[in-house]
């Protein structure tokens, strides 16, 4: 058999390529993507049905509602008759008008009209605050945080009627964050360590020099531990402690008096009493996740701790603290709380809240570190030991980065579920959004049984900001596991 | 390390500043220091407590829980008149909140579990749903969740008289009523009765016991059936057909005490203004349970489908190619991988339903810190042993729930080697 002998004619052989043909019609277009994600086996067509069964009857029930509502009356009464006027008897419609007439005590509470610009402006300050913090990663996200906290202050500003000088500093602080942020990042965090001085003396008013004297303590407490520094390493952090206790015990309250004497710088007092609504969740919030997280640290590294005793109480307290529910904690703060200090000590109610969230979720948050702490790989923590580093600089410059930005899914769920714990405040008598403002409109005559409205209302603002926190969580460990790769 | 050298130099005398600067000494140090400071502050905190109370002319006494408590509870597991002690309220109240956990942790995990299936399914319009589903509880605070359903029960749902018409239909086969006042539910009725096992005041029905009794035996029975096919597997290599002795192991007995006793439902009927007939349950009960599972099942759904996706697909892929069909693939390949992952964040979510259920307060529900760290303090004004008692008592819950789901991990973890 060779090659040569196929003389014979063979078959036809096909010379040019065919022409691809058109995908059939069941696998490609709108048809095929329908067949392929909603009716692919008898299951899936199934659950496609009732899918939009439940949407249906969603949409049905909820679209009327929302289409018939009603935005500005006086009573629910009234609502219910221009309702009834416009859409018939029967029809049902949403009675937005209690919202147009008492946004001011969901947002604020019993805070004093005249002096909603400050609140306002503690908010805006806050996006300055946080700028550095959060999104030092790229000057875009930077930019454009800054420039959306912002617009939403100018916004909250303009709804609210604020004073219009106050509106223009708020724009020009913003403009000098904006070029700080642009050029000089690094000193934005000089701002954010003054942040916590300045929102307390915003919100609660009274004078400034008091606020300032407390963060004094802490200079000087620096001070003291950086002049020791050199010559006796070991005893500069006590020594620092110390100098803080004793300026806050003797030295800050006559200090701030006196001051306040030279040079009276002072804002009307405003008692927590008159805290409300959405601030009251947000200052909770805000100040219990700022102190939650180093707490947390703190704890977690107690608990991975080589030392028995200091791993015990660590245990304890995190055990402690995550087997009794937060309504118990809140309920220690409220009755039990003054009768651990010493007679005659009666500490605002705020600040009690405050301890006791902060302390349950700085327990979760200890836990969720202890897991970023334990996923490391060991090699980490000997390639720190075997460079000679001592433990904090260990912790500090390789540990910690690492464990942290493992545990940033957890660390973010831990303030989304902080953040809504905060309405358990009402339980206690605080008016937070929920139940404390919302029992308080309803007790008015004219919206009594008004349940639906504010509802929704307050549902939407916690879950835009929930929703966003966790979405922004979501990008920053997708940004983080970027820079790993 | 000098040690180990022999005629070295002898080790440094001992100086007041190694306790500082010398890594041997200075965690002891360090350690004594924290000692003093966290007792100290017990001390200042146990004192000021002590002084507090003796000027308020109190003392810590729990003599109060014997005391007659006067007020009524709407929903008891056991016999409770307003006649009983504080104590006695207190275990109501306390069995009110495992009732309400139990349920709540049952329905939240079949629903939860579901979901996150659902999510990951190829159907594109149910998976969006079910995300909406997720995202919209996860992000908002259970309170709401609470508060809104009772308000849908109180204020939408009909009074228990508008079901007298003929247009007026219970749901779900006319099973069940839900009304502005209570949800009436179907129950079990025997028609011959064996009666009740009295234990002081506590009736249990002899038929749940016995149906309990049943089902324990033949989860036992069932354990050694699967151990002795395991073994003629191991040494024959084929396994003896077991299914349908299990089957009837868990069949036979229900159905004939069912008939044996003429078991039947009572389905709840409209006798003048009320329901007679099955139990009426509290609406309170009945929001906080669903408020719960509805809320905590968004959390479980996320951590099944997290679990799911954690098994890699080459596992799947192993286990097709050694010729396992996808049913033994998921027994026996996927679930106990994916179960390692779930588990651990399970048992949270259900230490958070449980003490998320002190949240019954919002509505009037009377559990633990309804009775104990309500009302009993504030008619005895004995708020520091009621609130302190309280929290040992979830303390005491969550750490059996922990302690007990651990053992369960312990046996599906990786036996790591």
């Amino acid at each position: 058999m060779s090659v040569t002998d196929t003389t014979v004619p063979t078959a036809y052989v096909r010379t040019e390529m065919l022409p691809p043909r058109a995908a059939p019609m069941q696998r490609k277009g709108a048809l095929g993507w329908l067949r392929e994600n909603l009716f692919s086996n008898w299951f899936n067509t199934v659950l496609t049905v009732l899918g939009i069964a439940i949407i249906w009857w969603f949409v049905s029930h909820f679209w009327p509602w929302f289409a018939h509502s009603v935005w500005s009356a006086g009573s629910l009464r009234e609502c219910r008759e221009i309702i009834a006027a416009t859409w018939g008897e029967g029809a049902s419609g949403a009675c937005f008008a209690v919202i147009r007439e008492r946004w001011h005590q969901y947002l604020f509470g019993f805070y004093p009209r005249a002096e909603y610009w400050r609140p306002v402006m503690t908010i805006g300050l806050m996006f300055i605050a946080l700028a550095p913090v959060l999104f030092s990663v790229s000057a875009t996200i930077r930019r454009r945080v800054l420039a959306g906290g912002g617009l939403l202050t100018m916004i909250l500003m303009a709804i609210c009627g604020v004073p219009l000088w106050s509106a223009m500093l708020m724009l020009a602080l913003f403009g000098v964050a904006l070029l700080l942020a642009e050029y000089a990042p690094g000193r934005l965090l000089w701002f954010t360590v003054f942040y916590p001085v300045l929102g307390v003396w915003l919100l609660w008013g009274g004078s400034l020099w008091s606020p300032m004297m407390v963060l004094a303590g802490l200079a000087a407490g620096f001070v003291v531990a950086r002049l020791l520094a050199k010559r006796a390493p070991g005893l500069a952090p006590f020594a620092a402690i110390i100098t803080i206790a004793i300026w806050w015990a003797f030295i800050s309250q006559p200090l701030a008096d006196a001051l306040a004497g030279v040079l009276p710088l002072s804002l009307l007092h405003v008692t927590s009493r008159e805290f409300g609504g959405f601030l009251l969740a947000i200052v909770i919030g805000v100040s219990g996740i700022t102190m939650s997280l180093p707490l947390g640290i703190v704890l977690a590294l107690a608990r991975r701790s080589d030392m028995p005793l200091i791993k015990t109480f660590a245990v304890m307290f995190i055990e402690f603290i995550r087997g009794v529910p937060l309504i118990s904690l809140l309920f220690v703060a409220s009755t039990l709380l003054n009768y651990f200090m010493p007679p005659g000590t009666n500490f605002d109610i705020i600040l009690r809240v405050i301890i006791m969230v902060t302390i349950f979720a700085a327990a979760y948050m200890a836990e969720v570190i202890r897991g970023g702490l334990a996923a490391l790989p060991k090699g980490q923590y000997e390639a720190a030991d075997s460079l000679g580093l001592d433990y904090w600089q260990a912790q500090r410059l390789i540990i910690l980065p690492q464990a942290l930005k493992i545990s940033i899914p957890g660390i973010v769920g831990t303030f989304i579920g902080m953040f809504k714990d905060t309405t358990l405040v009402g339980l206690i008598g605080l008016y937070e959004p929920l139940k404390g403002i919302s029992d308080f409109v309803r007790a008015d005559f004219n919206w009594k049984g008004i349940y639906w409205e504010p509802f929704v209302f307050v549902g939407v603002i916690f879950f835009v900001i929930c929703f966003s926190m966790s979405r922004y969580s979501m990008y920053l460990e997708r940004r983080l596991s970027r820079e790993n790769r | 390390m000098n040690d180990s050298v022999p005629a070295g130099p002898t080790a440094p005398p001992f100086r007041l500043s190694m306790l500082i600067y010398d890594r041997r000494y200075r965690s002891l140090t360090f350690q004594v220091i924290v000692f003093i400071l966290v007792m100290s502050l017990f001390w200042w905190l146990v004192s000021n407590t002590i002084e507090n109370l003796s000027r308020l002319g109190k003392d810590i006494n729990f003599g109060f829980l014997f005391n007659r408590a006067g007020y009524d509870i709407p929903q008891q597991l056991i016999p409770y008149t307003s006649d009983d002690t504080h104590l006695r309220a207190a275990v109501v109240g306390l069995l009110n909140t495992l009732l309400v956990s139990v349920l709540g942790c049952v329905a939240a995990t079949i629903l939860g579990v579901t979901v996150g299936v659902l999510r990951l399914s190829r159907n594109w319009l149910f998976a969006r749903l079910m995300t909406i589903y997720v995202e919209t509880f996860r992000n908002i605070p259970l309170l709401l969740w609470i508060l809104i359903i009772y308000a849908i029960l109180t204020e939408i749902t009909p009074a228990p008289r508008a079901y007298q018409g003929e247009d007026a239909r219970q749901l779900f086969l006319g099973l069940i009523a839900p009304t502005n006042r209570y949800t009436a539910i179907p129950a079990f009725v025997a028609e011959r009765s064996p009666g009740m096992l009295h234990l002081g005041r506590i009736a249990i029905p002899w038929l749940a016991i016995l149906y309990f009794a049943c089902l324990g035996a033949a989860i036992v029975i069932r354990n050694r059936i699967n151990a002795r096919a395991q073994r003629i597997q191991n040494q024959t290599g084929k396994r003896p057909v077991t299914w349908w002795v299990n089957l009837a192991l868990f069949v036979v007995p229900p159905v004939v005490i069912w008939l044996a006793f003429g078991l039947h439902l009572d389905v709840p009927e409209l006798a003048g203004f009320n329901f007679k007939g099955g139990i009426n349950v509290d609406n309170a009960l009945v929001a906080l349970w669903l408020a719960l599972t509805l809320y905590t099942a968004a959390f479980i759904a996320e951590i099944t489908r997290a679990g799911i996706l954690s098994v890699s697909k080459g596992q799947t892929e192993a286990a097709y190619s050694l010729g396992l069909r996808p049913n033994r693939t998921m027994n026996l390949v996927i679930l106990p991988q994916a179960l390692r992952v779930i588990i651990p964040p399970l048992i949270s979510q259900y230490l958070n339903l449980t003490k998320n259920s002190s949240l019954a307060i919002a509505v009037g529900y009377m559990d633990l810190r309804g009775t104990l760290g309500g009302t009993t303090v504030n008619q005895t004004g004995r708020e520091m042993e009621g609130i302190l008692l309280m929290m040992l008592v979830y303390l005491a819950i969550s750490l059996i729930i922990s302690g007990g789901m651990n053992l369960y991990n312990r046996r599906v973890a990786l036996k790591e080697r």
